[in-house]
């Protein structure tokens, strides 16, 4: 176990200093941060100066070399558009996204594995291919129309819920949450929803598959042979085994999801890292793009981490084999 | 209070209020604004963006704010004079105090405007003339310029005055450096002097203000809060303001303003803006950066950038790209601007003959390759607009080369001279001055003039006229170089001027707001109903 540890916090520094330099590399491309930020009229020698004391006038590598010297001591440097810390601007930000991350995925199980399974089951019921049609919309739409989209429906016509923001958030410890109010609550149905839906296809389309191949396995027709119940059959001798690739899937799902709650983000203006991260490429915000860039790269790594963890929880085999490895 | 809840209430709706669903109920006299993008900082000299500016000026006031009409009036300082030609004496304000109840001295204004030009603060671009700031008595300044200054008012009307001991006793003082990444306490509180205090904020997502009842001058707004909150998604933006979360926003973006005029309950404001939209041109290159290796430069020939501009149908653009809320131009300043010259204010004559005509007799009967550089997301339509001048150039024999990119990229590559046309909006301000583009855009660049003329356009007089301008202080003489300038810059076409943008903004009904050129939110002039 420590070497697994091990090899993967290898893994981590290895994956962000390639993310770093990547970035690095592409912020050329982005623009010039010094466009945006000096003033309109600035002379020439004006602008060169702020060039100078923002070091954007080093090679990238060595604006990346300078960047992880300090990053390594716990300083990620000042956000060049509002001129916080950035490290303080991501612990801001990393509870609404994980908030939001957190129950779309939530949401997106608790339904997409019963869909699943019921699909998988009867899966010549006219019902489950109504199903399974509807959930190729949920797919195919990109997240920013569903996104306005409910928005039109529930902000505009029916005025039940906010088209905008976080609400009320209460604050424990560094943590926010909008777990504990009402309107931080009402805030959080419609992009949680709209995240949801971009994830429920896939898991429920997975679990289907998974389920109707460990339906045709012998041990099911064994188990059904033996007479045991149907919904013994199903959910604990089925369903056990289909969770497996369910459980990768969904695992690498999050990192995506962090990722791409960008979009669901920038739409409900949701103050979370993908907003953050929008708001720093438009302004060539260096070191808050840099950040958050190695910060997702991290959350990868983590995730990965994590779900190998869960298999050897789950499958006793990887278990005895990662013993006899360590041994 | 105008219920947002004023549309004919239907089942769902009374099921949704019995539950307690509905969203954006508002307090009496709370104005919810929202713009699209944040309050960088509340520091404000670490900034140098005009929408900072004006919500800043809710909390802090200058020595000299701007009327009703734009013209300068007294705040912090009750009058000012020329003392010596480089010193003007500002004689504050008796008995205004600030948010923390502490005082308005001398004091105060010294340590802000030595903080403003400390070499750390971002801002202090915004008053390279000053060169001391003295304080003469408890209530009594004087400001000292490194020569004949004509627009020391001007620049001070956006240098808000900050309280010493508060600055003082946070540690802040000296302002953050971005280097260094030192940030200070001004950045995230405030206090000011101003009609609205800070009661809260959360960066990018919400601050509130809440009406002074201290202000010192009489206010004309019935405002108790304003709740700011930025939304940078342009559907969402109009979406809270039709489902009534919001009670005003800008800009509104323009294929939406026929649904706003339709949808009951809101109205767009659409007025002109003091930004002029323009086109520069490559005067100084050898050749064209869309003809390499020619070694020709059509547009260095007058002839060549008046056949442009006669081939640009302004009022087809108008109509069309705009939907009529534009107003063209014939200079590169609007009329509040000092150096408008109204006679003159009006388009090349849209002719395709003439123009096809002036190429012959320029040498290109066959036109040429040309690039065009536009940015699609800082101007109203930006992109819209630079499409259609590419069509209209391309009946006169021009191969146009189109690029549109986002912002930071369009202007780094404008200013590294890379381009041959490239689109650019110029408002002046702070200072609603013609010195400004003068100074900046006409003036051969080096040694501090011409930061954004990088494709070389020069012409003697207007560097004469420019440093003449920088130091006359007799406002007529002034004046009239100022327009002589400007006479000589569309004479030359050193810019294609085409139109001032609109300002576009959306509102509650109930809600009266003032809507200022210079795109600036005063809310202390607005009322709710």
């Amino acid at each position: 176990m420590p070497g697994f540890l091990f090899r993967r916090l290898g893994q981590a520094v290895l994956v962000i200093l390639v993310v770093g330099l990547l970035a690095f590399l592409m912020f050329r491309f982005v623009g010039d941060p010094v466009a945006a930020m000096a003033r309109e009229d600035a002379s020439v020698e004006e602008r060169a100066e702020l060039r100078e004391r923002l070091g954007l006038d080093a090679p990238f590598v060595v604006q990346y070399a300078r960047f992880i010297a300090r990053a390594a001591q716990g300083d990620l440097g000042v956000s060049f558009r509002n001129q916080r810390p950035v490290a303080e601007l991501i612990a801001e930000r990393l509870p609404a996204t994980l908030e939001l991350v957190f129950v779309s995925t939530l949401l997106s199980l608790a339904i997409g594995i019963p869909l699943g399974v019921y699909t998988a089951i009867h899966k010549d019921g006219w019902l489950a291919h109504a199903v399974q049609t509807t959930s190729l919309v949920g797919i195919s739409v990109p997240t920013f129309v569903t996104g306005i989209m409910l928005i039109l429906v529930f902000s505009v016509s029916l005025r039940w819920l906010p088209s905008f923001g976080r609400g009320e958030v209460v604050a424990l410890g560094w943590w926010t949450t909008g777990l504990l109010t009402p309107s931080g609550l009402k805030a959080l149905l419609l992009p949680a929803l709209t995240l949801t839906l971009y994830q429920l296809t896939l898991i429920m389309r997975l679990v289907r598959a998974e389920m109707l191949e460990v339906l045709q396995s012998d041990y099911i027709r064994f188990a059904r042979a033996r007479g045991l119940p149907e919904r013994d059959i199903h959910f604990r001798l089925a369903l056990k085994n289909a969770l497996m690739p369910v459980i990768t899937v969904t695992g690498m799902q999050i990192g995506g999801v962090i990722a791409f709650a960008i979009v669901t983000e920038t739409v409900f203006q949701w103050p979370g890292m993908g907003l953050l991260f929008i708001q720093a490429v438009s302004f060539v915000d260096v070191p808050v793009m840099a950040a958050y860039l190695m910060f997702i790269g991290l959350v990868f790594v983590a995730i990965n981490a994590l779900v190998d963890l869960v298999y050897l929880v789950v499958d006793p085999r990887l278990r005895n084999g990662a013993a006899s490895r360590g041994a | 209070m105008r219920g947002t809840m004023n549309k004919t209430t239907t089942g769902p709706v009374a099921l949704a209020l019995a539950l307690g669903l509905t969203a954006g109920a508002a307090d009496a006299n709370t104005l919810r604004w929202a713009f699209q993008g944040d309050v960088l900082t509340l520091d404000p000299y670490a900034h140098t963006e005009s929408f900072t500016s004006s919500f800043l000026h809710h909390l802090y006031e200058p020595l000299v704010r701007r009327d009703a009409n734009l013209d300068f009036e007294p705040a912090l300082a009750e009058s000012w004079e020329l003392v010596e030609p480089t010193r003007m004496r500002f004689t504050l304000r008796q008995g205004v105090t600030f948010h923390d109840g502490s005082p308005f001295t001398a004091d105060d204004v010294v340590a802000s405007i030595e903080r403003l030009r400390h070499p750390d603060a971002r801002a202090r671009g915004n008053l390279s003339a000053v060169t001391a700031v003295e304080k003469v008595d408890e209530m009594t300044v004087d400001i000292v310029v490194d020569g004949p200054y004509p627009l020391l008012v001007n620049d001070l009307s956006g240098v808000f005055i900050m309280d010493r001991e508060w600055l003082e006793a946070n540690d802040a003082l000296l302002p953050g450096n971005m280097t260094e990444g030192v940030v200070t306490y001004a950045s995230d509180h405030a206090n000011g002097t101003g009609p609205f205090m800070l009661e809260s904020r959360q960066p990018d997502a919400r601050t509130v203000l809440v009406a002074n009842p201290d202000w010192w001058d009489e206010p004309r707004h019935n405002l108790e809060r304003i709740e700011f909150t930025p939304i940078g998604s342009d559907a969402t933006r109009v979406a809270a303001l039709l489902s009534g979360e919001i009670d005003i926003m800008f800009p509104a973006p323009l294929q939406d303003v026929a649904r706003l005029e339709a949808a009951p309950g809101v109205t767009p404001l659409q007025n002109p803006s003091l930004r002029t939209i323009m086109f520069g041109l490559n005067h100084g290159g050898d050749e064209l950066h869309a003809m390499p290796g020619s070694g020709k430069n059509p547009t260095a020939d007058v002839r060549v950038r008046q056949a442009l501009w006669h081939a640009i149908d302004m009022e087809a653009i108008q109509a069309r790209v705009m939907r009529g809320t534009s107003r063209n131009a014939g200079i590169i300043v609007a009329p509040p601007i000092t150096g408008y010259v109204e006679e003159i204010d009006t388009p090349l004559a849209y002719d395709p003959e003439r123009a096809k005509a002036l190429l012959a007799e320029a040498g290109f009967p066959d036109g040429f390759a040309m690039g065009l550089d536009c940015s699609n997301d800082r101007y109203v339509n930006d992109e819209e607009i630079c499409v259609a001048i590419a069509g209209m150039w391309a009946q006169i024999g021009i191969d146009v080369q189109l690029t549109a990119q986002t912002r930071s990229n369009h202007f780094a590559k404008v200013d590294r001279g890379e381009t041959d046309a490239y689109m650019i909006g110029w408002a002046t301000l702070p200072t609603m001055d013609g010195f400004s583009p003068l100074r900046a855009m006409l003036a051969t660049r080096g040694e501090g003039w011409g930061g954004n003329n990088p494709n070389g356009f020069s012409h003697p007089r207007i560097d004469e006229l420019a440093r003449a301008v920088a130091v006359e202080i007799d406002e007529a003489k002034r004046q009239a170089m100022l327009q002589e300038a400007m006479t000589i810059a569309r004479d030359e076409v050193a810019y294609l001027p085409l139109h001032q943008q609109p300002l576009s903004w959306a509102v509650r009904d109930g809600v009266n707001v003032v809507q200022f050129p210079d795109n600036y939110f005063r809310a202390w002039h607005y009322t709710m109903d």
